[in-house]
């Protein structure tokens, strides 16, 4: 069957979301945050080189060295699940495995959040 | 999914070569996309060749040469010559231009025509911009205001003219949005370079006193923040204006209005 709807309503579609910039910005906030983070994981690789168990637990038992990873973890992975999202609203059509794969991406980016989060505090304080 | 692809019925052929160069002269090789909606048949490329010597020096009068001499099916269009009017944008050597305004002698060896890319073809070289021109009418493209109209003219500073310089000289010829990978991807909900860059002209005009609503309306995951920041569109545009930054724009004033 023909499609008689107009031009201009199906550009219009649904309206705006009037939300876009909130995403924007938190992109760039954090895109900005993994820089400094990123290198001080690079340099903590780095000292860490051949440590054993031990050796890496006491340097997570500082806040100085823990802390920052605590944050490296939070803000990349905010920006992973802002980045995948836009590839998968670039590229995934259908309305209903968009949204599974919006909430799978949420999903796992939680799950490797959190993962990371409990393995540094576990070896942070020591036990 | 996106698809990479093309389907079946849009795979193109290798069609017909309708003359061969005869005689002395500055001969050149042209290989056009041609598709009819009237038959059943996949889209084809034919091949003509065109004596330079005989034409004009732009891409467009080769094409008027082979419409007059040669094949009198061929379909583009056409109108100024002259790169004002927008109509004859097309794929030539690969990227997005007037046939007008571009010289043969800028293409080396064959020239390659396609219509504009990832759009409905309606023939040949004449692609359906049904689309382009709502998304242009849904930023509403004219002065919004709500103070009583004055009896002259609404007054404007020449500091906040010059800042519409760059933006209002845009001709509608599509160029940019079809060179831009995301609007083939959702052109159906992203604006594309060419309506956000005329929806900042209006967002900037200082005569303008809609401009909250007009970035409400903007601001949307598809219709502004689609754009990735590719800048095909600034590469793209005959005109020499800058879209990209336009949107760049757009979504500094998203965020300076947040904070």
């Amino acid at each position: 069957m023909a499609d008689m709807r107009t031009p201009l309503n199906k550009v219009r579609g649904l309206g705006s979301a009037k939300e876009g910039a909130d995403h924007f910005w938190r992109q760039r906030v954090t895109a900005l945050a993994n820089i400094p983070l990123t290198l001080f994981l690079v340099v903590s690789i780095a000292l860490l080189a051949g440590g054993d168990h031990a050796q890496v637990a006491a340097y997570l038992g500082s806040p100085l060295a823990a802390v920052p990873l605590l944050a490296l973890v939070i803000s990349a992975a905010i920006h992973m699940r802002l980045g995948m999202q836009v590839i998968i609203e670039d590229y995934v059509y259908g309305e209903g495995a968009k949204v599974l794969c919006l909430v799978a991406n949420t999903f796992f980016t939680g799950l490797v959040a959190l993962t990371c989060v409990y393995a540094i505090i576990k070896l942070s304080l020591g036990s | 999914m996106v698809e990479l692809a093309l389907p079946k019925n849009s795979k193109i052929t290798e069609g017909r070569t309708w003359n061969k160069p005869r005689g002395k002269g500055d001969w050149r090789e042209f290989r056009v996309y041609r598709w009819s909606p009237d038959d059943d048949e996949n889209p084809r490329v034919d091949t003509y060749s065109v004596n330079l010597e005989e034409c004009g020096p732009m891409v467009l009068d080769a094409l008027i040469k082979i419409k007059s001499d040669i094949d009198p099916t061929l379909t583009f269009r056409r109108s100024c010559r002259e790169g004002i009017c927008g109509s004859c944008a097309m794929n030539i050597d690969g990227g997005n231009n007037l046939a007008c305004t571009l010289g043969m002698d800028e293409i080396k060896g064959t020239v390659k025509v396609y219509p504009l890319p990832h759009q409905e073809v309606v023939k040949d070289l004449v692609p359906d911009l049904t689309n382009f021109y709502a998304q242009h009418r849904s930023i509403q493209p004219w002065l919004q205001t709500e103070t009583t109209e004055p009896p002259s003219e609404w007054k404007q500073s020449r500091e906040d003219r010059e800042k519409l310089d760059g933006l209002y000289e845009c001709i509608l010829c599509a160029c940019c949005s079809t060179s831009c990978p995301s609007y083939w991807w959702n052109s159906d909900r992203y604006l594309g370079p060419a309506a956000l860059l005329q929806a900042y002209r209006w967002v900037i005009d200082s005569r303008d006193e809609a401009t909250g609503e007009r970035l409400d309306n903007l601001e949307d995951p598809f219709r502004l923040y689609r754009c990735h920041t590719i800048l095909n569109c600034s590469k793209a545009c005959p005109k020499g204006l800058n879209p990209a930054k336009a949107i760049a724009e757009l979504k500094k004033k998203m965020v300076e209005r947040r904070y």
